[in-house]
């Protein structure tokens, strides 16, 4: 049975080799390209009925990730790539939210030791 | 189709999935990224790089943004228009968002093209891309010129509130507009190669000598999705904050 699947993926990578590069259906990047408009529109759609407070807020990022995943996964083909692509150029940037982390620590200090200057140099 | 070369066993064994196959793929003392030609890898590369540049630039923007005691000037209202006699907030933007995914979208299509030989699709759907890109640029300078002359914006100054405001926009926009403006020359560049033939009949190039291959069209496609990539964040953080 093992041998059996060794020639699957065997006939697989002959499949492969045949194709160059990455190819697919034209209708899948005009559907994401349409979505992208879609998500556009809502995000612009938030500023235009002015939502504000927490759901702008969570409307905003979840269509800004929304888009940014759909041109990272098909747009740039990144779901059709071995995990050893993906993960080289995708785990990485979770580092950067620690640098947000520290960002929004620094700037709440900031504003925090900026409102007691003022305020002291009112008294 | 070229014959595989026979001490390549890239295609012949059949590589493992999953954990298995990262694992496999880092620690087989060959090649990590297995079935992607090295330009591509490293345009990814580049591309994670240019990655935490550009978070860095978002990320000092929030900092600065959020610690600043002066009032931020109303985004929506700066950047809108009057159009057919109505005031449309942030309208400018928008249309510079559907212009740069718009060229996403023929820039994908280029692609698939491109590596069905087909020369005249590719070099038609490259110079749309091309096109629009300009026209992004285009806005972007009609944006800056705006901000600069009727509102006097200045890198250390804004007449509108915090001066934050002034050096975070013309250093995150101007940054983001050189990468589209090198984006479409070299889309042209690529476009003429295209159109040329240099691709089909594998012509060295002219810097670097490497033989043409359509892989170029994606590894340009790879860039052009990135400068997409990032205005959706600078879209999302500095326009509708």
């Amino acid at each position: 049975m093992a041998h059996a699947q060794v020639q699957q993926h065997a006939a697989q990578g002959q499949q492969h080799a045949h194709v160059e590069g990455q190819q697919h259906p034209i209708g899948i990047y005009l559907k994401i390209w349409g979505l992208l408009f879609v998500l556009s529109a809502m995000s612009y759609a938030v500023d235009y009925f002015h939502f504000q407070g927490y759901l702008r807020w969570f409307l905003i990022i979840v269509f800004m990730l929304l888009k940014a995943g759909l041109i990272v996964a098909v747009f740039m083909h990144m779901m059709w790539e071995r995990l050893a692509l993906m993960y080289a150029i995708l785990v990485p940037t979770l580092l950067l939210m620690v640098l947000l982390g520290i960002g929004a620590l620094e700037a709440d200090y900031t504003f925090f030791t900026r409102g007691v200057f003022f305020v002291r140099g009112l008294l | 189709m070229t014959q595989a070369n026979p001490t390549s066993t890239a295609q012949t064994l059949p590589l493992a999935e999953g954990v298995q196959g990262i694992v496999a793929d880092w620690s087989s003392d060959q090649r990590a990224f297995k079935n992607v030609p090295w330009g591509k890898a490293m345009m990814w590369i580049f591309l994670l790089s240019d990655t935490f540049i550009f978070s860095s630039f978002l990320i000092s923007y929030m900092t600065v943004r959020m610690s600043t005691t002066e009032p931020w000037p109303n985004v929506s209202e700066v950047f809108a228009l009057t159009l057919f006699g109505r005031k449309i907030p942030l309208i400018l933007i928008a249309i510079m968002t559907f212009v740069l995914i718009s060229s996403s979208g023929t820039m994908a299509m280029a692609v698939k093209f491109g590596y069905e030989k087909n020369r005249r699709m590719t070099f038609i759907l490259l110079l749309i891309t091309a096109a629009l890109g300009a026209t992004f640029v285009g806005m972007q300078a009609f944006e800056w010129t705006k901000l600069i002359v009727e509102e006097g914006v200045r890198p250390w100054a804004n007449p509108l509130g915090a001066a934050q405001f002034g050096s975070t926009f013309f250093m995150i926009t101007g940054f983001h507009g050189t990468h589209v403006s090198i984006g479409v020359i070299f889309l042209i560049i690529v476009a003429i190669k295209v159109i040329r033939g240099d691709l089909d009949h594998e012509r060295p190039g002219f810097l670097t000598g490497r033989k043409g291959k359509y892989e170029i069209v994606e590894i340009m496609g790879l860039y052009w999705h990135f400068v997409d990539l990032v205005w959706v964040f600078i879209f999302a953080v500095f326009y509708l904050w």
